[in-house]
């Protein structure tokens, strides 16, 4: 697919002025990118190489270790059904075998109507409330064989389209850090001891002096 | 629909009569999230804490810090206020970066400490910035928790709006800014050295400590405070009712409390907050409140106290505290707060195996012992549970066990065949302690359930050559792990 577009290339240049150094704003632009197209397109990391000042390797070699940047394209939906230990305690293997079978596809796979792509992933962090699912990062808790069912008739139905936006989209509040509200960020040489540590510091040795 | 409720659904969060809440007292209310919500709920009114450490001047809030004994709730439990005195004197600029990359298999705490009260992080970041001499800090959310950053994003908007952040906070010479920023799914990443390499926009793989810690040299080689979202989340109520309140609770190694996230064959899991030091496992376990009990008409045969990478404890462990410096020398840890609970339905192999696999998808694969290792142990317990285990199978696993983590590993006692414990930490042959992690559940699982190795050894099928094949045995059908 494409390079930024204008308007997330606006909002790249904005992110990457909340860094000290522009490359610490490369897993954020990925991510802006995947938002854009769905997946991580070459053209994509190309360009975000061009924003923060390194090669496209460079981009890629960073995006291919994080298993959130989906390289290809997946489906609308991405699946991921945790069976770490609480939750394959609690049948989180079974639930896999049986998205398996409902999706017709092996974990990892994606069905051929592009809607979605199955995962057996690592603890979510959703533990107590086992076994646990994530459709694009949205909990679902404690979800037992019909519970899948119903979740995937919903997701087809489009009845949970407020709560699950298409895959690539993280969260739907950004942080919004203007460049005039920036009170401190500039390149790690340019800083200088904080005002309040030196006052701190002055009426401590005045204190000392007196 | 019982499966689909969205992540503010259904945690239970509740404590035991009488214990004070420090960082679960807005869980339950549903604006506690809001600046308005944060000010007007809660054991403690938002943002005062802020100015009362602002009034005393950034040595004294250190020292407040350090007085309180504020032990770290990452995992490791090092003494916070002591790690802020590790920057070199007059080095500028300091960061602090925030680890809310909560991933530790059965650890569930920090994800809603950010969902349900973001604006009690955000004055924890503001009070350790404000004693360390940050005037950046990076707040590392994991990827995979697209709600925590809306909760997050939209409780720092509200701070930067109010003047709580940003220039000149409430009209003094302090000034700080907090980014948000995160991850893209990688375990590894929540090792703080990772941490930094991934927020320089690296591949999240470890630096080796020393020469440099991060304290002297971290993000961009500078003076860098990596601290757990849970252990900054305390700093608010300690700010208001003052270091004496917070001593006052757990005890005298291991003040205030800990979020728990209880999880497995109880009959109600949850997420508790608990004094440090003076609740048990069987308080946990059995109080009404918290666990309810072991799942109905079951008994315990295992139980996990402090996360994926701890080595596992047994009915004899129950009545032990929550206290780090109890449970390090039985042969355990209580790291990130994740007690998971295994009844005798489930199968110790098949166990081993799920955890020994997540560190093996995990390794970052700098380090040969763990990158080589890991995946060996995997092989060996998956052919193991497959029915195709091999005599000598047990002696490989332990010999590759140990060129990752060498000597005796840290593990339980066992009374019936009078075995010492072994105390934690283990040792390592490698860059970080992930290598060494996965075997815990091996040497856990070996010494006490020897026999259902060597069953599923002699027990090896025979597949005929014939028009019947049976169909292999799957990691699912070869062992039982309860599930109800
Ligand atoms: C493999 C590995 C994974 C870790 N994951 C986390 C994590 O997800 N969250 C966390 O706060 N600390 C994690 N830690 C511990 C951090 O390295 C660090 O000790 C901690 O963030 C420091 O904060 P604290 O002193 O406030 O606990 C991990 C450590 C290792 C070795
Ligand atoms: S021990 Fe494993 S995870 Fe840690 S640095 Fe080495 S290879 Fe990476
Ligand atoms: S083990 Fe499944 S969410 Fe933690």
């Amino acid at each position: 697919m494409a390079r930024l577009n204008e308007a997330n290339e606006q909002l790249a240049r904005a992110i990457i002025a909340r860094y000290p150094e522009p490359r610490s704003a490369l897993i954020p632009l990925c991510h802006l990118a995947q938002e854009q197209d769905g997946w991580l397109d070459e053209d994509a990391m190309a360009h975000v190489a061009e924003l923060i000042g390194c090669t496209p390797a460079q981009v890629l070699g960073t995006a291919s270790f994080y298993e959130m940047f989906k390289l290809h394209p997946v489906g609308k939906y991405c699946i991921n059904v945790c069976t770490n230990i609480s939750c394959q305690l609690l049948g989180g293997e079974e639930l896999l075998e049986h998205a398996e079978s409902r999706l017709g596809v092996r974990s990892g796979g994606t069905t051929p109507d592009g809607m979605f792509t199955l995962e057996d992933v690592e603890c979510v962090a959703a533990c107590t409330e086992a076994p646990a699912v994530q459709v694009n990062y949205r909990y679902f808790h404690r979800v037992g064989i019909e519970d899948f069912d119903a979740l995937i008739d919903a997701l087809l139905a489009g009845e949970l389209d407020d709560v699950v936006p298409p895959h690539g989209t993280l969260a739907k509040v950004r942080q919004d850090l203007a460049a005039d509200r920036i009170a401190n960020i500039t390149a790690p040489e340019d800083q200088e001891m904080p005002v309040w540590i030196a006052r701190a510091e002055a009426s401590a040795g005045e204190g000392a002096a007196t | 629909m019982n499966g689909i409720v969205n992540s503010l659904g259904g945690t239970n969060t509740s404590v035991a009569p009488g214990t004070p809440r420090i960082v679960s007292s807005r869980f339950d209310e549903p604006q506690g999230h809001t600046l308005e919500g944060y000010r007007s709920t809660g054991s403690y009114r938002g943002y005062e804490g802020l100015r009362a450490v602002l009034d005393m001047g950034p040595d004294e809030a250190g020292e407040m810090v350090k007085e309180a004994t504020l032990l770290g709730r990452g995992g490791a439990g090092f003494p916070a206020g002591v790690k802020w005195g590790f920057c070199p004197p007059g080095v500028w600029p300091r960061y602090i970066v925030v680890n809310g990359d909560e991933s530790e298999p059965g650890t569930y705490k920090d994800r809603v400490l950010m969902e349900r009260d973001p604006h009690q992080l955000i004055e924890g970041c503001l009070i350790a910035a404000y004693a360390i001499g940050a005037a950046q800090v990076f707040l590392y959310v994991r990827g995979e928790m697209a709600h925590a950053q809306e909760r997050v994003a939209a409780a720092l908007n509200e701070a930067y709006e109010a003047n709580l952040v940003g220039r000149n906070i409430l009209g003094t010479d302090f000034s700080v800014d907090i980014v948000l920023t995160w991850g893209a799914g990688a375990y590894i990443v929540g090792e703080e050295t990772a941490l930094i390499e991934s927020l320089e926009g690296h591949r999240g793989m470890p630096r080796l400590k020393p020469p440099f810690f991060p304290a002297a040299k971290g993000l961009y080689m500078r003076p860098t405070v990596v601290n757990n979202v849970e252990t900054l989340s305390n700093l608010p109520w300690m700010a208001n009712h003052g270091v004496s309140e917070y001593r006052a609770i757990g005890t005298e190694n291991s003040p205030g409390t800990r979020l728990i996230a209880l999880s497995g064959h109880v009959n109600s899991p949850g997420v508790f907050e608990v004094p440090q030091g003076t609740t048990t496992f069987r308080d946990l376990f059995e109080s009404p409140e918290f666990g309810g009990g072991i799942r109905d008409g079951h008994e315990l045969k295992m139980f996990i106290p402090g996360g994926a990478s701890a080595p596992w404890f047994f009915a004899e462990h129950v009545d032990l505290p929550l206290e780090a410096k109890v449970v390090g020398p039985e042969g355990s840890m209580l790291g990130s707060g994740a007690v998971v609970v295994m009844d005798e339905t489930t199968d110790a192999v098949r166990a081993c195996l799920r955890i020994v696999r997540f560190f093996a998808r995990e390794s970052c694969g700098k380090c040969t012992p763990c990158r080589e290792g890991t995946t060996w142990e995997e092989q060996i317990l998956t052919r193991l549970l497959e029915g195709h285990g091999r005599p000598g199978d047990l002696e490989l696993l332990l010999d590759v066990a140990d060129n990752i983590s060498p000597g005796p590993y840290p593990v339980a006692s066992d009374p019936q065949n009078s075995l010492e414990a072994v105390p934690y930490p283990p040792r390592q042959t490698t860059i970080c302690p992930l290598g060494p992690s996965s075997v815990a559940p091996i040497t856990s699982a070996i010494r006490r359930f020897r026999s259902e190795f060597t069953d599923k050894i002699t027990r090896r099928p025979s597949i005929p050559v014939g028009s019947e094949t049976p169909a292999p045995a799957t990691a699912a059908t070869a062992g039982e792990v309860g599930h109800g």
